[in-house]
């Protein structure tokens, strides 16, 4: 597979993040390419979500900075980093419960709808042209996703797999030119796996979407990623394509357990 | 069975009053997850506001139009309700975003007493009226249908209009607008909203305005009925069981709930009262809703709340 990886986009520097005497992460960095798919890896509680959560805004490390298009943060806003173009999907689903497939998709759309709240609510002619531009695009996304047949049920009704979809088109329909995804094969069984490691595959293929992807699933991280950073305990311990990662042995005693 | 018709419209009106004020419950819960104990010092302070600036307002500018008059007072207190709604953002809830419930409750209590404190020190505690101008006198209906015809107060009727328009208006918002879609969302997952660049902030502010505004229509009528006084702000007490009734989470459910209590209400007392000595009307409603939350908590249309483990 030949794809052009363009710069850095979004570089993590020297991050540390504590809560109380908890080191979560402690001094991570790494880099991400334009276009590329990277994957953090690493055991159970090793700071995959909270690094995330780190580039996302939702928790602030006590150290260390975050570069993103050539900004450098200390402290990410959550809502001006959506507006900057990085969405996010949920290891535990996150999703509007109540509302149907396709409003929970349309509110990804929210941040660039233009027309004022009494346009729309008596529907005049640009609210309703706006309404219908988007409601296009997210007819696309549902179409992409193959969730046509579920557009109007209440995604609390929907399998556990097809609302990790409807999670994942909510994050697109930000046309995000980074998209964050916490574990978004979790709890699958391999046929819906399978589905979703394709749709990630197309959203970087077609869109040019960065991706940043958290795994458990070792097989998928090494077939779609093009490099992976290990984070064991809050710290790295590996960095580089599959094969460097998997070779490592750091990595290989942090997953299997070293001879006592 | 003119009677009983009367009676049952009486009711439907009454309860739609109550679902005026239910309907500032709603609203904040829906979009915010909190119950919002203040709702009926929101009341009040509406009232005052209105009562008062349609007094000030003649005596300053000399206007002589009794609308006009009106329509300045609603708009300086729909402008008050916006900078409290602006300024329990700003200086509670913003610090206690993803705190518990039961926090967020215990703050609310807090504004009641503040609002209701600064709202009698601003506007003066006497007993205001208001007067919008709605006919006092009760109008006969459906002669030709029943002997006697049926006696419909026309305040009740117009006020139940404007609950109505007020109801539509809500709905509109809430299921056709971006704003309404990003409250809905704030309020089933905060975290989530944010994620995708949903302002919790502003949106919370937009909400307290909209049920200061939705106080502030309850606080004129209700107002203009019984005056303006202390004791409207435990109009809100009355709402309580309906939207016990009709589900914290629903707008229709507090309109139903509103309807259904004023209708039993007034219904037992006719009919009931006279076994059991009378007196029902003050307690129906509680005791409805004690079989509510021991029988479906979630009242009649409320989301049932699931807890996947």
């Amino acid at each position: 597979m030949s794809r052009d990886i363009g710069d850095v986009i979004l570089d993590v520097n020297n991050i540390s993040l504590r809560f109380g005497g908890v080191k979560a992460l402690s001094d991570i960095s790494f880099d991400v390419r334009e276009h590329e798919i990277r994957a953090i890896i690493g055991p159970n509680g090793a700071g995959k979500s909270s690094m995330l959560n780190c580039i996302n805004g939702v928790y602030t490390p006590q150290q260390g900075q975050i570069t993103f298009r050539g900004q450098t943060f200390s402290h990410m806003d959550s809502h001006q980093v959506a507006v900057m173009g990085v969405a996010r999907t949920f290891q535990n689903l996150a999703l509007f419960k109540g509302m149907s497939v396709l409003d929970n998709i349309m509110t990804g759309r929210n941040l660039r709808m233009k027309s004022n709240l009494f346009m729309q609510a008596i529907r005049l002619g640009p609210a309703e042209r706006e309404e219908i531009a988007h409601r296009k695009r997210v007819e696309e996304i549902i179409d992409f996703l193959e969730i046509q047949p579920y557009r109007k049920t209440p995604v609390g009704q929907l399998p556990y797999g097809l609302q990790k979809r409807v999670d994942l088109g909510r994050a697109l329909a930000l046309e995000p030119q980074v998209l964050l995804l916490d574990e978004p094969m979790a709890g699958m069984n391999v046929e819906e796996k399978q589905d979703m490691c394709r749709f990630i595959l197309d959203v970087n293929d077609e869109f040019g979407t960065t991706v940043v992807l958290i795994e458990h699933d070792m097989g998928v991280v090494m077939d779609i990623s093009d490099r992976v950073v290990v984070l064991d305990y809050g710290k790295k311990i590996g960095d580089g394509t599959p094969d460097e990662v998997r070779n490592n042995p750091e990595v290989i005693s942090a997953y299997l357990g070293t001879g006592h | 069975m003119a009677f009983f018709l009367e009676t049952l419209l009486g009711g439907l009106m009454a309860g739609m009053l109550y679902s005026l004020v239910a309907l500032g419950f709603v609203l904040i819960f829906k979009a915010s997850g909190v119950f919002n104990f203040a709702q009926g010092a929101m009341v009040l302070f509406a009232a005052l506001a209105m009562a008062r600036f349609a007094e000030w307002v003649p005596a300053a500018t000399g206007l002589q139009s009794m609308l006009l008059v009106n329509l300045i007072a609603f708009a300086l207190a729909a402008g008050v309700m916006f900078i409290v709604a602006w300024l329990i953002e700003r200086m509670v809830l913003r610090h206690l975003v993803n705190q518990e419930a039961t926090t967020l409750l215990m703050a609310t209590l807090g504004i009641t007493y503040f609002l209701e404190g600064l709202g009698q020190t601003l506007f003066g505690s006497d007993i205001y009226k208001i007067d919008i101008g709605m006919p006092k006198e009760p109008v006969m209906a459906f002669e030709s249908v029943f002997e006697g015809g049926i006696l419909i107060n026309q305040e009740d009727l117009i006020a139940a209009l404007i609950a109505a328009c007020l109801v539509a208006l809500l709905s509109l918002f809430f299921q056709k607008t971006s704003t309404g879609r990003a409250l809905r969302a704030v309020a089933d997952d905060h975290q989530a909203a944010q994620s995708i660049g949903i302002p919790l902030n502003r949106i919370w502010v937009i909400v307290w305005c909209v049920a200061g505004v939705v106080a502030l229509v309850a606080g004129m009528i209700w107002g203009s009925k019984l005056g303006v006084q202390f004791s409207l702000a435990t109009v809100a007490l009355r709402a309580l069981p309906v939207v016990i009734l009709g589900g914290l989470t629903s707008v229709p459910g507090a309109i139903i709930g509103g309807l259904i209590i004023g209708v039993g209400e007034k219904l037992s007392e006719v009919f009931l009262g006279p076994y059991v000595g009378g007196g029902i009307e003050i307690w129906f409603a509680y005791v409805l809703a004690l079989l509510f939350l021991l029988v479906r908590p979630q009242g009649l249309f409320g989301e049932k709340i699931i807890d996947r483990v």
